[in-house]
């Protein structure tokens, strides 16, 4: 039962998540996690103001269907299927964390130091994540895919695009994670 | 059934993203500052399990659950929004360590200022819905 509760190894996991994209294929869809912010935008009523929101949101219910599933599976993962081994990182990235400040994770999935119950009374912390989910959804959403849609699916099926969206998440994320993050913390 | 077996899918993503950790700020981390083979790994198998399958079902012409055939889609051709779109995401999936998947994932298992997360990022979804016949694809 321990290999239930100690970190999936990728191989695992990543045929897995092979298997739930082609679950969704299979079932006549497809796999893509930030069309639901699309939805739910147009959920709102903004398709009378904005042309980009103006589709019926209904035909996307399954997808909610899925965002509510892995949410529960989120909780039971979390809440029944932790152990203390688990996020054992690279001992060198600790070391370049506790330089920014930011704690070694010991079995914890997320830093206190960013999603601790502190960052409520700290306005640079709420502005960090505010800013973090701008950047997500304007640019998931001007690549018409996220890690889902464009890293999995779109790879999957040796489209040309997803590959150039790869490259920009990969361009993005190196420029946070080298340069903007130190300064950030 | 109908209902049932998207939820199921879901669960199984949601348990799988959590328990190989691809849900964690630490190991986003940790696989832009090459420190670990783990979150590339978990693509890297993701997709050779993709391309496989996605091959079959295209050979076989195997149809969909209700017997229909299976249509693939195919993504729009260009170059600027998918580079441009893309470093912007890089960049909000570096800071705040989920993608829009995770974000769904770490709400539902309890780490609520990930709310945070989910209101910035439906805002920039309509900052682009608001731009984009102003911007270039």
């Amino acid at each position: 039962m321990d290999v239930i509760f100690q970190t999936w190894p990728w191989y695992v996991s990543g045929f897995l998540i092979g298997v739930v994209m082609l679950l969704l294929i299979y079932f006549g869809k497809n796999f893509g996690m930030s069309t639901n912010l699309q939805s739910l935008c147009a959920m709102t009523g903004l398709g009378k103001r904005i042309e980009y929101f103006d589709f019926d949101w209904r035909a996307n219910r399954w997808n909610f269907v899925v965002v509510l599933g892995a949410m529960a599976g989120g909780f039971v993962a979390v809440h029944f299927m932790g152990d203390p081994s688990n996020v054992t990182i690279n001992p060198k990235t600790i070391v370049q964390l506790s330089q920014m400040g930011i704690e070694a994770p010991n079995g914890k999935l997320m830093p206190s130091a960013l999603f601790g119950d502190q960052i409520w009374q700290s306005p640079k912390s709420i502005l960090i994540l505010l800013i973090g989910g701008v950047l997500i959804g304007f640019g998931t959403r001007y690549a018409g895919g996220c890690t889902s849609g464009h890293a999995i699916s779109g790879l999957s099926n040796l489209q040309l695009p997803s590959l150039k969206a790869v490259i920009g998440f990969f361009i993005g994320g190196l420029i946070m994670a080298h340069f903007l993050l130190p300064l950030i913390f | 059934m109908n209902v049932l077996k998207y939820f199921l899918v879901g669960f199984l993503f949601g348990i799988v993203l959590t328990k190989s950790e691809a849900v964690s700020w630490y190991r986003i981390y940790e696989m832009f500052q090459f420190q670990s083979f783990h979150m590339y790994g978990i693509i890297g198998i993701a997709v050779a399990t993709g391309i496989v399958g996605i091959q079959v079902i295209k050979r076989k012409n195997i149809r969909d659950i209700n017997g229909l055939p299976i249509e693939i889609l195919e993504k729009p051709l260009g170059s600027f929004r998918y580079l441009i779109g893309g470093i912007s995401f890089g960049l909000g999936w570096a800071l705040v360590g989920s993608c829009p998947g995770p974000i769904f994932i770490l709400i539902g298992a309890g780490f609520f200022p990930v709310i945070i997360v989910l209101i910035g990022a439906l805002i920039g979804t309509m900052i682009y819905g608001a731009l984009k016949n102003k911007l270039p694809h």
